[in-house]
């Protein structure tokens, strides 16, 4: 299966029946939530659920773009380098509706709310932190940006581990009770940074 | 006590236009079943204009009997409009059944809530176990609709069925040295699936605690019904407490034992994050949680391009009523 995956790749209709697929797939999250937002299907509090949907899909788009480097070294699983680039924009993507559905949705754009949750809590300014650091990766993500960073692009996007740190912290300090949730990502980062570790120090 | 009713504030005040405007429409739908309210008993369908496919809960015969008869008590209600039915049983914490707002409604329908019976002990002269029949003979229920302010910075307005909990407090006589009441939710880890959880934060069984004169005060209500019918499994039943100065986690559900004390009880939230929750838990839009604003509130049900964001008041609206509770005390040590 993970062979012909390969294959399939080597196949120019192949190589955008695929894409196509992992770009509409990633759409998938947003089309389901819309569409539950149409259809009043969110209770009584449609505006928590959202945003607590959006962040953690963020948070998964991030994670599964950092799974692609060891990924890509088990056998015949190359092919998912080809959508490192996708999966992080889709994180950014994300991010970027998680954050404007809280100023739209929770905080109704009042400048007052805005400024106070923007300095005052500390959770909101990691999470900001986080998303502002996502934002150069995404502008130099462009073949034309890799070529002229040369060096410098692979140590500006090790930034993408900070942001990791930073989305994971933004998370845990959310939690007021039961932390399995927090914990499972939590192991799953650890072990996506932990690995590169290892990679460094071997 | 002189109870001075605190003014209510006109949605049209707190709300855009182009919001109120949008109510309007359930408010027709409100205005038939209030009506009815007005001229006495009335099967809780008609009084609220409730949805005949609405999941309903009838409760135990006795109880249902006295429900029925119970009377609004305008003076200490709320003209606010009520939060919809189906979210005030179907979005709220219970972390006995699941950490997330559905999880109580989805897990607690199996929950045996009858027959049922509460443990008083500690500091008061007639100790025992009583069970709930009991404790409700000569007891006349009434409606109170209060506002709910939940820690999490949203609110609701319920209409619940209940009786002041100092009429309970006086008939078991509590001794010279009750300071405090503890109350002790159910422990039953078999019917209770979030009590099984390894990964939960809080110790079971859940514990909350008022001081005396915060239990006499006349706007304390043990609840054992909601919209006109008995408290759904979901919401606490068969006997909650509501303090509607509070915040939302103070209003304890499920309650096997009330115990008279001379020590502060160690609350449940306060013994898992003291940083966070303290013992009095008082409404307060200037004292914020170490994580969050308590300035605003997000009044339920919210709609998505008008979340209904409104200023939080001291002690939830009720300053009127109980600021006298605390005054000379520093509300922000004593949070």
């Amino acid at each position: 299966m993970v062979l012909s995956l390969n294959a399939l790749h080597r196949h120019p209709w192949g190589r955008w029946l695929f894409w196509a697929l992992m770009f509409g797939g990633s759409l998938l999250p947003l089309g389901w939530i819309t569409l539950q937002a149409v259809q009043q299907q969110l209770g009584a509090d449609p505006a928590q659920v959202i945003v607590t949907f959006l962040g953690i899909w963020a948070l998964r788009f991030l994670w599964v773009s950092l799974a692609v480097t060891p990924l890509r070294r088990l056998p015949g699983m190359s092919w998912v380098m080809r959508y490192r680039r996708m999966l992080g924009l889709y994180a950014l993507f994300y991010a970027s509706l998680h954050l404007l559905a809280v100023a739209t949705f929770i905080l109704g754009w009042r400048p007052d709310l805005l400024l106070r949750e923007l300095t005052e809590r500390p959770y909101i300014i990691v999470g900001f932190t986080a998303w502002v650091l996502l934002l150069p990766l995404a502008l130099t993500s462009t073949k034309g940006w890799q070529r002229r960073l040369g060096k410098r692009w692979k140590q500006l996007h090790a930034l993408v581990y900070p942001a990791s740190l930073l989305v994971m912290l933004h998370f845990a300090w959310l939690i007021r009770a039961g932390y399995l949730e927090v914990l499972i990502y939590a192991l799953i980062l650890a072990f996506l940074l932990g690995y590169r570790l290892y990679l460094k120090l071997r | 006590m002189l109870i001075r009713k605190a003014p209510d504030i006109a949605p049209s005040e707190i709300t855009p236009e182009s919001v109120y405007r949008q109510r309007r429409q359930f408010m027709k739908g409100l205005a038939a079943g209030g009506a009815l309210l007005a001229s006495g008993p009335a099967s809780a369908l008609a009084r609220y204009a409730l949805d005949e496919e609405q999941v309903r809960y009838p409760g135990p015969d006795w109880l249902q009997q006295k429900i029925r008869a119970a009377q609004q008590n305008a003076a200490l209600s709320t003209t606010e409009k009520l939060a919809p039915y189906e979210h005030v049983t179907g979005y709220n914490n219970f972390y006995e059944f699941g950490l997330g707002k559905n999880d109580p409604r989805a897990y607690a329908q199996d929950f045996k809530t009858d027959p049922w019976s509460v443990e008083i002990s500690g500091e008061v002269h007639r100790p025992g176990t009583y069970q709930l029949e009991d404790i409700l003979k000569g007891v006349d229920l009434e409606e109170r609709i209060y506002r709910l302010r939940c820690v999490e910075a949203w609110s609701m307005v319920i209409p619940w069925v209940g009786f002041s909990l100092a009429s309970l407090i006086k008939r078991f006589e509590p001794t010279g040295n009750a300071r405090y009441v503890e109350f002790t939710t159910l422990h039953d880890p078999k019917q209770m699936p979030g009590q099984r959880s390894r990964f939960g934060t809080i110790d079971w069984p859940y514990v909350e605690g008022l001081r005396m004169d915060e239990a006499m005060h006349p706007l304390t209500l043990l609840a054992v019904g909601v919209y006109g019918d008995a408290l759904p499994p979901q919401n606490g039943a068969p006997l909650r407490l509501v303090v509607p100065w509070k915040y939302g986690f103070k209003s304890i559900k499920s309650i096997v034992k009330i115990r008279f004390t001379e020590q502060m009880p160690v609350n449940s939230w306060q013994r898992t994050a003291p940083r966070e929750y303290g013992f009095y838990a008082n409404v307060n839009p200037a004292v914020d949680h170490p994580r969050w604003s308590q300035a605003t509130e997000r009044r339920l049900p919210s709609s998505l391009f008008s979340p209904n964001i409104i200023d939080t008041q001291p002690f939830n609206g009720y300053a009127d009523q109980v600021a006298d509770l605390y005054s000379g005390m520093d509300l922000r040590k004593w949070y």
